[in-house]
């Protein structure tokens, strides 16, 4: 039996904005894949590194954090700092040789439901062609060792 | 207060290869307020180390702990339960408190998990810069409250050099001249007349030239 690859993605969604959308998404009836994972927060300013980091690290293909336009932010410049920690992160990934395309920073607004819907289709895309997160692999491997 | 930067992640993965149980040790003072090594770089770091090593196949153990002041042997002393759990000490605080650590557990290898990079401020939110260089014998009085041991490429005490143009250090653009602030400051003060005062040979003995130095407080010291 060949296992087929659903991956598994954590979208940090701003409450003003990408959240917004996603409803709107729904309450359109345009449908995005249920492999995206959402969790809300304030403001993507919110998230820190290590919650990206962590989410990795707990096996999730990819990651991204959608934030307001530039210039919208309720909170003035959140998505910025948002944007400038998915950098570091990346350049933290890309320091322990983990492929940085698992994680995202990506911008829209709260009445942009259609490009919720795709933007999750698109990232759900990518990340199937990347495969499985390689730690997600090695935590499974484990498992099955210590289950003898 | 004293800045850091985390050291490039090969080189730490190189360090701790070899053990299975890491003691990973942040502080809360200076390295937590530039961000090189408080709680959340420790979080960090331990994550990042956990995904390299579980990608090879690997599973080590990494305890968490951030010291209110590793370079405070009171503080350090924290450790003493978790140090029969651990193969070897990864330390995220500048070189003070890893020598600490070192000097309390002889029998523990400790590893800098950062560059300890010099005495400095914050000039705005991700800026540090360096100001003072611990020469023993501050002259900031004289000179405007701009250090010219730490500020000056050359270490001048009477500038400028012939290398200062509009402002800047020869050295870089982007390096303002300590002897042109050192100017504009004591005109701002309305002491310009200071600048031809001739500043003596300062007597380096307080600084390093002098051996490691040591400040012995006979009314605290027990
Ligand atoms: S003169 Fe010496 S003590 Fe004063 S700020 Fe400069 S280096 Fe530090
Ligand atoms: S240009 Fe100014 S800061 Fe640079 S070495 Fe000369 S006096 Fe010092």
């Amino acid at each position: 039996m060949t296992d087929i690859f659903e991956p598994e993605i954590v979208a940090f969604c701003c409450h003003y904005c990408a959240y917004t959308a996603a409803d709107m998404a729904g309450s359109k009836r345009i449908s995005y894949p249920p492999n995206v994972k959402i969790i809300r927060v304030p403001c993507t300013g919110k998230v820190d590194a290590i919650h990206i980091m962590k989410a990795l690290e707990k096996g999730a293909d990819g990651v991204y954090v959608a934030g307001c336009l530039e210039g919208d932010c309720h909170f003035k410049t959140g998505n910025l700092r948002a944007a400038q920690r998915v950098r570091r992160v990346k350049a933290l990934l890309e320091e322990i040789g983990f492929d940085s395309r698992r994680v995202e920073m990506i911008l829209m607004s709260a009445g942009m439901g259609e490009r919720f819907a795709q933007t999750a289709r698109e990232f759900t895309e990518k990340i199937r062609e990347l495969g499985p997160n390689p730690i997600r692999s090695a935590i499974q491997e484990q498992a099955r060792r210590a289950a003898g | 207060m004293i800045t850091a930067v985390r050291k490039p992640m090969e080189e730490i993965i190189a360090c701790v290869s070899p053990y299975d149980r890491i003691l990973l040790v942040g502080c809360n003072e200076c390295v937590s307020v530039c961000s090189a090594g408080g709680r959340k770089e420790v979080a960090l770091l331990s994550s990042a180390l956990q995904m390299h090593f579980l990608k090879q196949g690997k599973t080590i153990e990494i305890r968490e702990m951030t010291l209110e002041r590793q370079c405070d042997p009171e503080y350090v002393e924290e450790l003493v339960n978790y140090m029969d759990g651990a193969d070897a000490v990864l330390s995220m605080a500048c070189g003070c408190g890893v020598q600490t650590i070192a000097a309390r557990f002889r029998e523990k290898p400790v590893f800098p998990a950062v560059n300890t990079t010099f005495m400095g401020a914050s000039e705005r939110q991700g800026v540090w810069s360096e100001r003072c260089q611990g020469c023993g014998d501050c002259v900031l009085g004289i000179t405007g409250g701009i250090c010219p041991i730490a500020r000056c490429s050359k270490r001048l005490l009477n500038g400028p050099c012939g290398g200062s143009t509009k402002g800047k250090c020869e050295i870089d653009a982007n390096v303002d001249c300590a002897w042109q602030l050192i100017w504009d400051r004591l005109k701002a003060l309305g002491l310009e007349k200071r600048i031809e005062d001739v500043i003596e040979a300062k007597d380096w003995r307080t600084s390093r030239d002098g051996g490691p130095r040591k400040i012995v407080r006979e009314d605290l010291a027990s």
